[in-house]
């Protein structure tokens, strides 16, 4: 599974952006910046597989209610409140794809 | 917090593996959804025991099998994602392994092996022999993820068994590496995660000399980091305020400290399966994805899942609704007859004893198993299938502004079965305050029983515009259930929502044998934990309404029901249907058993014209209106006692309900009765 460091290479600073994971769109991936929200929460998101660094792609985000990503191969439901607490650095913004809503 | 995480008698319960010669215990540990209950029955298919964790209601299965001049009694642990202890579940697995250091059959899923992985990762901290067990070849094969078990087992240290639990492969070949680490135990201790992080050594070397066993410093330190509330109570006790002190500030300086620890985790994983499994490039687009297409659509998700739960009510009274009448109307009626000329020598108040009491009462538990049969294996198979997951997060947001969040619709859907299981299947909501709400919440939805005495009044009072009536007071219940969600989670059970994260799994067909072995276990616990109680009311009922007599209307029943008979009078309901209310809360399915004794009516059928005859339809409604929302029955209130550990909160619901029963009978009669209709 390929893996985004943060601090790894990056084309040019212009194109980076990190963002609340639930301010992108279907079908965008990205890698976790950073997780707000305390020790409990992000030992139970790291027992799913989302740690610090990990390639997600978001695959649905039906802009109310939860939303689904993909992280090692598994689905994951976040509610919206925890969506907003995974800071995703973007890597590929496919605009579009997937559905929104 | 500062309870000891094992006490010693409930460690003392655990069996021993030294029991007798050649009996090991083997624990079979993983994450939910690897297929953990499929390969338990793969091991142990009908040598199986089902009980309760000590002083827990998790339920506890161990079985046995044998291999060789081997016995092995294996012990499935509740399915747990890590080893913190955020849930009962993950808090008797981790005392288990910690107490019996038994060899531990790790199950991975092997789609998503990384995941699984963390679990054996925490339990290889605890320094137990293991065994990998991959289950679901088949779908990573599928997905073209190709994988050697061999190249794994060199770099975990321990025996990799690739399974395909569902088709019965790869049995022998998981109990011959069981077999090789009981033989060899000290050989087969997985590698660990080493992780050389700073603050780890520092908070080990606090920790030093206080952590008495089964417990080690190191791993007593990687759960202090994650925050592990268990541990954290346990270590300030071990410590004292003295040596305390400095480990709270070094804990509050590394709040961060987790997420370096997880990613060490997660190094060391991909590390291990790096040159073991290979991933396609891109992910192949999979069944799951093309089902969650349309089954996670905001609209057709909807329309789906509203055909979905309707076929499952259709089923259920389609399939079991006959079975029901015909075990009523047959079976029970020749039982009854069969029994009351056997006991042709007894005085005639032992055989009505008998005949309406028992047999009766017997007959209400048992009318009711195909039913419940019906929804409970509906319910599987939506739960096995996946489906239940994504009805969870379609309704999150629903649920959400009643204070809930997704997975409390599982509960509460069950709760249209039987109250009773649904107020234990409020475990799936982890905080305790969502799981506290849910519980107070379930009475709210109509169960079978209650629906029963919809169907037969209702089709009473209403004729062939039966189902719409019904149709509407489920509606009713479910907006009160709603409002009183907002006010409790506004002003009562006030608190953070939890957090909600889920995971969806891949959609596959249920077997016939795990969908029918919930429904019977379901079954099962509702027969045994209301049977013997709805015997038992009853009889009392029986009693109570024919003694002194000589009629029904001259019994202790009676007087009862007119002492509160102005409290019906607002609701339009006479004694005899205050009676049969009061008689719900021993079991709602009592009230039409009830309305017989009391209208004088022996055989269904002619309730049917007596009632008629007696109940205006605006007082029928309000008597509804009131079974619909009236209090728990005994078995939910004890349920919800067990759950909670307090008698508060089914005193609470008891109260509540006992008020909103009242208001909404009195409003629904007076509002008729304004209106002209019916009365």
């Amino acid at each position: 599974m390929p893996r985004r460091r943060i601090h790894g290479k990056r084309d040019s600073p212009a194109t980076v952006s990190v963002m609340p994971l639930n301010d992108l769109t279907a079908g965008t991936i990205g890698a976790v910046h950073r997780l707000l929200g305390g020790r409990l929460f992000a030992s139970r998101l790291a027992a799913l597989g989302v740690s610090i660094g990990v390639e997600v792609t978001v695959l649905r985000n039906n802009r109310s209610g939860p939303l689904v990503m993909m992280a090692r191969g598994t689905r994951i439901a976040l509610g919206r409140g925890e969506a907003g607490k995974v800071l995703v650095e973007v890597t590929s913004d496919v605009a579009g794809a997937g559905s929104g809503g | 917090m500062s309870r000891e995480p094992v006490p010693a008698a409930e460690a003392t319960v655990f069996r021993r593996g030294g029991d007798a010669p050649g009996r090991v215990v083997v624990a079979l540990a993983g994450q939910p959804n690897v297929g953990k209950t499929t390969v338990f029955n793969l091991l142990t298919s009908g040598a199986q025991h089902v009980g309760n964790w000590p002083g827990k209601t998790v339920q506890r299965e161990e079985g046995t099998c044998r291999v060789g001049a081997l016995r092995l009694h294996v012990v499935d642990l509740p399915g747990t994602y890590s080893l913190t202890a955020a849930s009962d579940e993950e808090r008797i697995a981790r005392d288990f392994i910690l107490r019996e250091r038994p060899p531990v059959v790790v199950l991975a899923d092997a789609t998503g092996m990384e995941r699984s992985l963390y679990l054996l990762a925490e339990v290889s901290l605890l320094d137990v022999p293991v065994v990998l067990g991959l289950n679901m070849m088949d779908a990573a094969d599928e997905q073209g993820i190709r994988i050697e078990p061999h190249v794994l087992e060199a770099a975990l240290g321990v025996p990799v068994v690739p399974l395909v639990a569902v088709r019965g492969e790869g049995r022998e070949e998981l109990l011959a590496a069981i077999a090789r680490v009981v033989a060899d135990p000290a050989r087969f201790h997985p590698r660990r995660p080493t992780i050389a992080r700073e603050v780890l050594g520092t908070l080990r070397r606090l920790l030093e000399g206080h952590v008495p066993a089964p417990y080690d410093p190191e791993w007593v330190a990687l759960k202090l980091l994650e925050g592990d509330e268990e541990l954290l109570g346990a270590a300030r006790s071990w410590l004292g305020p003295g040596g305390w002190d400095p480990v709270r500030r070094l804990l509050l300086a590394h709040e961060d400290a987790f997420l370096d620890v997880a990613g060490a985790r997660y190094e060391w994983i991909e590390r291990m399966v790096g040159a073991a499994v290979v991933r396609p490039r891109l992910g192949p687009v999979t069944i799951t994805d093309r089902l969650d297409r349309i089954a996670t659509h905001p609209m057709w998700g909807r329309l789906l899942l509203v055909v979905v739960l309707g076929l499952v009510f259709a089923a259920t009274f389609t399939v079991g609704g006959p079975l029901q009448r015909w075990l009523d109307r047959s079976a029970l009626t020749a039982v009854g007859a069969t029994v009351d000329d056997a006991l042709g020598w007894a005085p005639q108040w032992l055989r009505d004893l008998t005949v309406e009491g028992v047999i009766g009462g017997a007959g209400r538990v048992i009318t009711l198993i195909p039913v419940l049969v019906v929804f409970f294996a509906g319910m599987a198979v939506l739960e096995d299938s996946g489906y239940l997951a994504r009805a969870a997060f379609l309704l999150d947001g629903l649920m959400h502004r009643i204070g809930l969040h997704g997975k409390s619709f599982f509960p509460l859907f069950v709760g249209f079965g039987c109250n009773v299981p649904a107020v234990l299947a409020s475990r799936v909501v982890e905080s305790t305050r969502g799981r506290l709400l849910t519980i107070l919440l379930t009475p709210l939805v109509p169960c079978t029983g209650r629906l029963v005495v919809v169907a037969f009044v209702g089709a009473v009072l209403f004729g062939d515009a039966a189902p719409l009536a019904a149709l509407g007071l489920v509606a009713a219940n479910l907006v009160v259930l709603a409002a009183v969600g907002v006010v409790f989670s506004r002003w009562v059970i006030r608190g953070e929502q939890e957090a909600f994260i889920m995971v969806l799994p891949l959609y596959h067909s249920p077997t016939l044998r795990s969908v029918a072995r919930a429904a019977a276990m379901n079954t099962w616990a509702f027969v045994r934990r209301a049977g013997t109680l709805i015997v038992a009311a009853s009889v009392v009922v029986w009693v109570l309404s024919n003694y002194p007599g000589p009629d029904p209307e001259h019994s202790v029943l009676a007087t009862i029901g007119r002492a509160v008979e102005p409290l019906g009078q607002l609701m339009g309901m006479d004694w005899r249907l205050v009676v049969a209310t009061l008689s719900g809360f021993v079991a709602k399915e009592n009230v039409v058993a009830t309305l017989g004794i009391l209208y004088g009516a022996k055989a269904s059928a002619g309730l049917d014209a007596a009632l008629a005859a007696a109940v205006p339809p605006a007082s029928g409604l309000a008597f509804l209106v009131v079974q619909m929302l009236f209090i728990p029955c005994v078995s939910t209130i004890v349920a919800m006692r067990q759950e909670t550990g307090r008698w508060r909160w089914p005193l609470v619901s008891t109260g509540l309900l006992l008020v909103v029963a009242l208001a909404g009978g009195t409003v629904t009669y007076q509002a008729a009765r304004l209106l002209g209709v019916g009365v």
